[in-house]
């Protein structure tokens, strides 16, 4: 099993730590509901150096990039940060990942750990332009500062101005004294950035972040769950999936349809023309329990949908969960039955953004 | 982790204990600890028949579900309901609040059933 640059510091905090995507990483510290409300009520700092960093460059990495990723690539400038998703031929998704434009020749993508090797494959096997692409996981660690006073505390190690690093950006300058990439993003639904550094680099500052400020906790995989789950923001296997189209799973934000041609752009067109036949919602359970991924979901005692992720919402305190629903059944406020081991269950559809930051 | 020497123990972390003739049924201190903090029981109700090995009850963590398995055959007596309005009182003392009473069936499964000692050794693994 592979270790990230911050495994002894996370051994030296207690952490509980799991296997994941091939590396062994931390669980939790303390507990996952304690380091949930860290996140949303002050701040929390997060390993995800397990994320994969690929490089593409060369004068035609700009074209190759359009072609695999439903974003719209050709409108960005350099420093600026899109989502989006790799889609296969059938529209169904690859992976979903940050495309980071340094200049018209380099990209940094981060993509999924679990999904690294399939992608790198993937772009390579698509790569028909004049693009070099290269794995660069092994040399990047990388710590995500999440929470209301992320900037606040960040601001106490650098020179730069992290005001004028607007969301969906980011810069390379110096924190501590060592130097950083560092973007305006995450995956909480709170403000917060992404640090990119040097293994030894990111080892100091997340020891120091957390040695020096009061009420930032070393958080780990299972809030970020809870978390991502709450602010609507899918997890790969789960609300988005190879079976599961991007305008299914309702980031139609994403995926520019109007663009010239990207691998499955026809199947979502059509689908964005006709209409969805089913789409990712929310569900309210209103019955006791808690939903968890993977139950079936009935009408008339037929299986018409699946829940994707579920949870005793921390911050909502309801049991919440997401699934995918024929659209005759997935407007806001129908009731469906679902299957929890013996029992049938009442639930309402809502939202699947459960959860949204009060913007200061 | 606390193993009390009176109790017999099941590979899948429940504990039994037999007290007037009856069967106490629980989880050990370990699966609380890797269960994390629990929110959520579904409990089965008098009367139901467990079956040694099947499932009888769910225990909800913030992370996930799992399965509470019979560790002995028997008919549900009594349900501990104070688990429904407070399941942290299986993190808080996991040996004080059981879970099912049960009338066994056949006394002689809790000697294919764990020692203290022999559940302890199979944890520390």
């Amino acid at each position: 099993m592979k270790k990230t640059a911050l495994y002894e510091e996370h051994i030296r905090l207690g952490a509980r730590m799991v296997e994941y995507a091939g590396y062994e990483m931390p669980l939790q510290y303390s507990s996952i509901k304690e380091e949930h409300h860290a996140v949303r009520n002050h701040a929390g700092v997060f390993d995800v150096s397990h994320m994969g960093e690929i490089h593409v460059l060369g004068s035609e990495a700009t074209d190759l990039i359009d072609h695999i990723f439903t974003n719209r690539v050709r409108a960005m400038t350099a420093q600026e940060i899109q989502y989006g998703f790799l889609t296969n031929e059938k529209g169904g998704v690859v992976d979903d990942l940050l495309v980071y434009k340094v200049n018209d020749e380099f990209y940094l993508l981060v993509v999924n750990a679990a999904n690294k090797d399939k992608d790198f494959a993937w772009i390579q096997k698509k790569n028909t332009f004049d693009a070099t692409v290269i794995d660069k996981s092994d040399s990047y660690a990388e710590i995500a500062l999440q929470g209301p006073q992320a900037e606040e505390i960040l601001q106490r190690y650098t020179e730069t101005d992290l005001a004028a690093i607007r969301f969906f950006t980011f810069a390379e300058f110096d924190i501590a004294g060592k130097s950083f990439l560092v973007s305006r993003t995450g995956y909480t639904g709170e403000d917060g950035f992404e640090i990119y550094g040097e293994g030894d680099d990111v080892k100091m500052l997340f020891a120091r972040l957390l040695e020096e400020n009061e009420g930032l906790l070393p958080t780990g995989l299972g809030c970020r769950d809870t978390l991502r789950f709450e602010a609507g923001l899918p997890l790969y296997g789960h609300e988005i999936d190879t079976d599961i189209t991007p305008l299914e799973a309702g980031y139609g934000f994403a995926v520019d349809v109007r663009k010239a041609g990207f691998i499955g752009q026809d199947v979502l067109k059509r689908q964005k023309e006709e209409g969805l036949e089913r789409k990712v919602v929310g569900l309210e359970l209103l019955d006791k329990g808690i939903l968890r991924e993977g139950y079936d979901i009935l009408h008339e005692g037929e299986t018409i949908g699946r829940t994707l992720s579920g949870y005793l919402s921390p911050t909502i305190e309801k049991p919440l969960a997401t699934a995918i629903l024929p659209v005759e059944h997935a407007k806001k406020g129908t009731i469906v039955t679902v299957k929890v081991r013996k029992r049938m269950l009442q639930a309402r559809v809502r939202n699947k953004t459960f959860y949204r930051r009060k913007k200061s | 982790m606390k193993t009390p020497k009176d109790l017999r123990y099941t590979e899948t972390h429940e504990w039994v204990r037999i007290e007037n003739g009856h069967a106490y049924i629980g989880i050990t201190d370990y699966a609380q600890d890797q269960l994390g903090e629990i929110v959520f029981i579904e409990l089965p109700e008098e009367s139901d028949d467990l079956e040694k090995g099947e499932e009888f009850a769910a225990i909800e963590s913030v992370k996930a579900a799992s399965d509470v398995m019979a560790p002995v055959t028997g008919v549900v007596v009594a349900v501990n309901e104070a688990l429904e309005e407070s399941p942290e009182l299986l993190n808080e003392d996991p040996y004080e609040n059981w879970i099912v009473k049960i009338e066994l069936e056949d006394e002689s499964e809790l000697e294919g059933l764990m020692s203290a000692e022999e559940y302890e050794n199979m944890s520390k693994e």
